[in-house]
């Protein structure tokens, strides 16, 4: 139950107000899910500009975590913070929090860009009608403009000539990089990833993740659930390490892989090639 | 189906129809409908086509007015059954169960024999300004068609919401679209893509449903057709040209569906 030394050094640095600003700040996050205790207080933070990959054991509660932060699962105590705003909760029956305010959570996750391992792009819609659906929709924005910022986002991933296509017609890897631009297309604070390339055959990976290491390049905030080691040392610039519901070990890459204090994360990676 | 073997077939039409088995079966249709048109009676037909056309009209708006009402009622009903709270989804489940429980025709006779004839017992009923349209028999005939479409599409729209995938409206959620937004974009319309098969099949046995408003004084096709047997003791032929109206509706309505269908292209396996 030790708090590890660099999560007490980055409460600090939040009272210190220097840097860029934390786009996501998380503080003693439970999560339960009945009898099964999930997140075990975990505390987190994202500076702008940050990448921060969430790593972990299969149920470690990594996903569990970053589902945590727009409220798609319930936390059951703990603090959230996106944008140096705290998401108001209330608790509900089950004996986790619910957001006390629904537009409050509607107004920040339409700023938050979640990308789902399983896509989930509208199957009804084409990709272009998609990425268009949450800025005409949600956010207002004209048509015609949403459309023309559309074109330019799948263009960027690689899928200019996909644009009437329906995502059943669709391979996993084009499917995911259309799921990115209908993320960035909310022109997001931050983005956050759920495991992308986890449902994918191994081929289709690197295009995902190159999309997704452009996007690191460009100085983009992103948080960032991953199986894939030899990606989240490249493009993170800090890594979370998560143990049964806590975080065992975080720090930057270099230190966490090349030099990990904990003899589980030791482990973990020498069980990962 | 026939749209893709099209398709795949690229030989001019003309040419697939003249097979010897199909060359066949078009001699044959040919003899039943020449047989039809010069052994049998048709000389009642001119006499009774505008009433016909009447009572054609009268089925066709009847269908329609049905099924856009049913199907209006069995969106909430299913939605409640669903994903509604279990005040509503109950009474739901319930309104579903009993019209499916029972025979159309009971619900036809309870309405108009049953309720039409306790209205007039109430004054202030009769000096409504519905009162006019209370004594008629349509809208009986249109309230009962409507409510036995809404129960069972109503069950047909349950499983249909129910079985949209659940990252679809996750998907939804976590880029905060409004409740009644993510029910009217994405929930919505693909329950109502995937319940179009069914919907189709259940339309057709609307349409084939509505002859049962004879029985309450409605002159729609059917009753024509069995007043011309009344009046002139014609039996068959008028039975023939129903069952032959009958036909061309239904296949105008599946059509309809087909292209409903086809405006969002399946990728099958």
């Amino acid at each position: 139950m030790s708090v590890p030394a660099s999560q007490a050094a980055s409460l600090d640095d939040s009272s210190a107000s220097t840097g860029p600003a934390e786009a996501i700040h998380i503080e003693n996050l439970h999560k339960k899910f009945g009898q099964l205790h999930v997140l075990k207080g975990v505390s987190l933070s994202a500076r702008d500009g940050e990448v921060v990959a969430i790593i972990g054991g299969s149920g470690s509660g990594k996903s569990t975590l970053l589902r945590c932060i727009n409220c798609l699962e319930n936390p059951t105590s703990g603090l959230i913070r996106v944008n140096g705003e705290e998401i108001r909760l209330r608790p509900a029956g089950d004996g986790n929090s619910v957001p006390a305010d629904r537009r409050q959570i509607e107004r920040i996750r339409s700023r938050l860009g979640m990308v789902f391992q399983s896509f989930n792009l509208w199957s009804h819609m084409t990709l272009l009608e998609n990425v268009i659906e949450v800025p005409v929709h949600v956010l207002g924005v004209k048509r015609a403009e949403a459309v023309e910022q559309a074109k330019k986002l799948l263009a960027r991933v690689g899928l200019a000539e996909k644009h009437d296509v329906y995502p059943a017609f669709l391979s996993g890897g084009q499917q995911q990089r259309g799921a990115i631009a209908r993320a960035l297309a909310i022109q997001p604070r931050v983005m956050l990833f759920d495991e992308p390339t986890s449902a994918l055959d191994p081929e289709l990976v690197g295009e995902v993740l190159r999309v997704i290491a452009d996007l690191a390049k460009e100085g983009r905030t992103m948080v960032l659930v991953t199986h894939e080691m030899k990606f989240a040392r490249q493009v993170a610039t800090h890594v979370v390490y998560l143990y049964n519901g806590q975080v065992e070990e975080e720090g930057p890459p270099e230190e966490l892989f090349g030099n990990p204090k904990s003899e589980r994360l030791k482990q973990f990676l020498s069980n990962i090639h | 189906m026939a749209v893709m073997s099209d398709a795949a077939v690229p030989r001019p039409r003309l040419q697939a129809w003249l097979k010897p088995h199909r060359i066949g079966l078009i001699v044959l249709a040919l003899a039943i409908v020449l047989a039809a048109v010069f052994l049998m009676r048709w000389d009642w037909l001119p006499k009774y086509l505008p009433l016909a056309l009447q009572g054609l009209w009268r089925t066709i708006w009847l269908l329609v007015l049905s099924v856009a009402f049913g199907l209006a009622l069995a969106i909430p009903l299913g939605f409640a059954q669903a994903a509604g709270p279990v005040w509503l989804a109950v009474p739901a489940r319930a309104f579903c169960t009993v019209i499916r429980g029972t025979p159309l025709l009971l619900q036809l006779w309870l309405l108009y024999y049953g309720l039409g004839s306790l209205f007039p017992q109430f004054p202030w009923i009769r000096e409504s300004f519905l009162w006019p349209y209370l004594r008629q028999a349509w809208p009986y005939g249109l309230l009962s068609l409507t409510l036995s479409y809404a129960g069972y599409e109503g069950e047909v729209m349950r499983g249909a919401f129910a079985g949209v995938a659940r990252g679809q409206l996750e998907a939804a959620r976590a880029y905060g679209m409004p409740r009644f937004t993510a029910f009217r974009r994405i929930w919505l319309p693909q329950a109502l893509h995937r319940a179009l098969p069914t919907l189709a099949g259940e339309t057709v046995l609307q349409l084939k449903a509505t002859p049962l408003v004879a029985t309450i004084t409605m002159v729609d096709i059917y009753a024509v057709a069995s007043r011309v047997r009344q009046d002139l003791f014609v039996t068959y032929e008028p039975l023939l040209l129903l069952a032959l109206v009958y036909m061309i509706i239904t296949g105008i309505l599946i059509y309809l569906f087909r292209m409903l269908e086809a405006r969002i292209p399946q990728r099958l396996g």
